[in-house]
């Protein structure tokens, strides 16, 4: 034990250089974020009125709260467009996670059951498309969704239809990239626990007399419940803020929020309302990240 | 029914492992095969062509934008290897220590952040210190993302380690630095180098984060990409969109010997 402890000093050393960089690099940047949320929009270079500018002293900060406003906020609320994004958003997010779910869970069920080695070969078959270009992976289906692609050829050939479908700017369009994209997270942490699963128990629920389908609602889905907790938010949580996909994929007519928030940046160059725009969304996620946050230091720190 | 027919392959399982498989894998084989068609039609097939390649050969703004995102991919990756197994190691060795959970919270995070919300706010925090945009505010961008996902990769293989071999290496006389150098990290040197390919993929592959952080004239390639696949279809970007896959393809084919060869190395070693 206690060359355990020896080893943990210097371990704790090691934290510094990361925890400064995470530190500077992403807690300090929501601080900016929060300012620049409170304060006005201007046509300048940056675009808003600075607030908190710590070198005019302390006259100046007692000036600067003064001129803190919560304008950009009142508007988010009041504005159709925003209050419509944020449902928008979580809707596609709560349907394409259903989706997910459903495809997900028989394809890591089957990877499960495969013989040891095969099941090697499947993770590699599932991670390897992670490892490939999210841009790419939407362009691969703009190729097979247009006007005049694949997918309509073979609808045609099949006499299925009898004029090319629409699919691209449609909603089908987004949530087929959002599933395609996201699968591979959903089906890791279900493969994950249901692999470790002990296949004793089903003998056992068998043996007591339950059908295959029993035992898998009673013993597998309820034992495997960590899993799609963490496919779950694994996907919904980036899939509420997703800016590509819908970009690429649905119609202009509604837009999720990551597009209203990159419209207010780029286009409209209102830096103070995007900004505001992320503190909201950030908001709204905050349940789920600590959900999740707590999921992955348990099964991180379990393993030790 | 007997119960080994419970933990088997059912006809189901099969099937949708396999239709799971080719909904994964079928569009970017079409993609592939469209980027050799000489046909300016994409849909059109006109046979096998090499000329979209070299029309990308031939772009110089493409060119140059797939060359700054190899050398942010190169710089960011490494940084985040890093950093990523430093902070793999505290958390794994270090036990408890003061702003442990933040540390791991601001770990986990940006996994699943919303990439809207993080290129913003890097943004917004190189803007105020008044940074000059370009490639070291994507690089450090792209650093504070991936060595996330370095710690993630990294700290687990540090959990499945047996720890009785770093305490035998302390018991014959080394110190904490010396048995680390000598027995952990050449134990977990694939998972860093596994760790290194993902956070050099990622950074390849990353378009919202580079697009807030970047500056005027130095776009990366999936920045370039997505201006021109907005506009539509261009078989030039089917050729790219391959290179792109090929050298993805080839990471992912040494990183998987490099495994293979460390534990034939790990397993020729054992009995000495």
């Amino acid at each position: 034990m206690s060359t355990r402890n020896i080893f943990a000093r210097p371990a704790r050393l090691a934290a510094i250089a990361p925890w400064l960089w995470m530190l500077l690099f992403f807690l300090v940047p929501f601080g900016f974020v929060l300012k620049i949320s409170l304060s006005q929009t201007a046509i300048a270079q940056p675009p808003y009125v600075p607030v908190f500018d710590l070198t005019q002293g302390f006259a100046a900060i007692k000036a600067a709260l003064a001129a803190l406003s919560l304008d950009n906020f009142k508007l988010l609320v009041s504005d159709d467009l925003y209050v419509l994004s944020y449902l928008r958003s979580l809707v596609v997010a709560a349907v394409s996670t259903s989706i997910l779910l459903l495809i997900g869970y028989p394809v890591a069920y089957g990877m499960a059951r495969l013989p040891q080695r095969w099941q090697a070969v499947a993770m590699m078959l599932v991670i390897v498309p992670f490892w490939t270009s999210f841009l790419i992976r939407i362009y691969a289906w703009i190729n097979i969704l247009q006007h005049d692609g694949l997918l309509n050829k073979i609808l045609l050939a099949l006499h299925l239809v009898s004029a090319p479908v629409v699919w691209l700017s449609t909603d089908s369009a987004m949530y087929l990239g959002i599933v395609y994209s996201y699968l591979p997270f959903m089906i890791l942490p279900l493969y994950a626990t249901l692999a470790k699963m002990e296949p004793s128990l089903l003998e056992a629920a068998a043996d007591l007399g339950s059908s295959p389908r029993q035992a898998f609602w009673l013993v597998t889905f309820p034992l495997s419940l960590p899993g799609v907790a963490a496919g779950v938010l694994l996907c919904f949580i980036p899939i509420v803020g997703e800016f590509v996909i819908p970009d690429l994929l649905a119609g202009s007519d509604s837009l999720m929020i990551g597009q209203t928030l990159w419209l207010e940046f780029f286009t409209n160059k209102d830096w103070p309302v995007a900004a505001a725009a992320a503190v909201v969304l950030l908001l709204l996620l905050v349940l789920p990240l600590i959900l999740y946050d707590r999921l992955q230091r348990r099964q991180l720190e379990q393993a030790r | 029914m007997t119960a080994r027919a419970l933990h088997r392959l059912s006809p189901f399982n099969a099937v949708s492992l396999a239709l799971g498989v080719a909904f994964l894998y079928l569009p970017i084989v079409i993609l592939v095969i469209y980027s050799f068609n000489a046909s300016r039609l994409v849909t059109v097939w006109g046979g096998w062509s090499l000329r979209w390649y070299s029309e990308f050969f031939h772009d110089r703004a493409m060119i140059e934008a797939a060359w700054m995102s190899f050398r942010v991919a190169a710089v960011s990756a490494s940084i985040a290897t890093l950093l990523g197994t430093l902070a793999a190691v505290a958390l794994s060795r270090g036990a408890r220590f003061k702003g442990r959970t933040l540390f791991s919270g601001m770990l986990y995070a940006p996994l699943v952040m919303p990439e809207v919300i993080t290129g913003l706010s890097l943004l917004l925090l190189f803007v105020a210190v008044n940074a000059e945009r370009g490639f070291w505010t994507v690089t450090i961008a792209h650093t504070t993302l991936t060595l996330c996902f370095v710690a993630v990769v990294v700290q687990s293989r540090l959990g499945a380690l047996d720890r009785s071999l770093e305490e035998a290496a302390m018991d014959l006389g080394c110190d904490p630095l010396r048995a680390f150098l000598a027995v952990t990290l050449p134990l977990i040197a694939p998972a860093i180098a596994a760790g290194w390919m993902l956070a050099f993929t990622l950074s390849l592959d990353d378009l919202v984060i580079a697009s807030f952080t970047t500056g005027p004239g130095s776009a990366t390639l999936p920045i370039r990409i997505y201006s021109e696949v907005r506009l539509g279809v261009k078989p030039e970007i089917n050729a790219i969109c391959t290179l792109v896959i090929a050298l993805i393809a080839a990471v992912i084919v040494v990183a998987s010997l490099a495994s293979k060869w460390s534990r034939a190395a790990g397993e020729s070693a054992a009995p000495l």
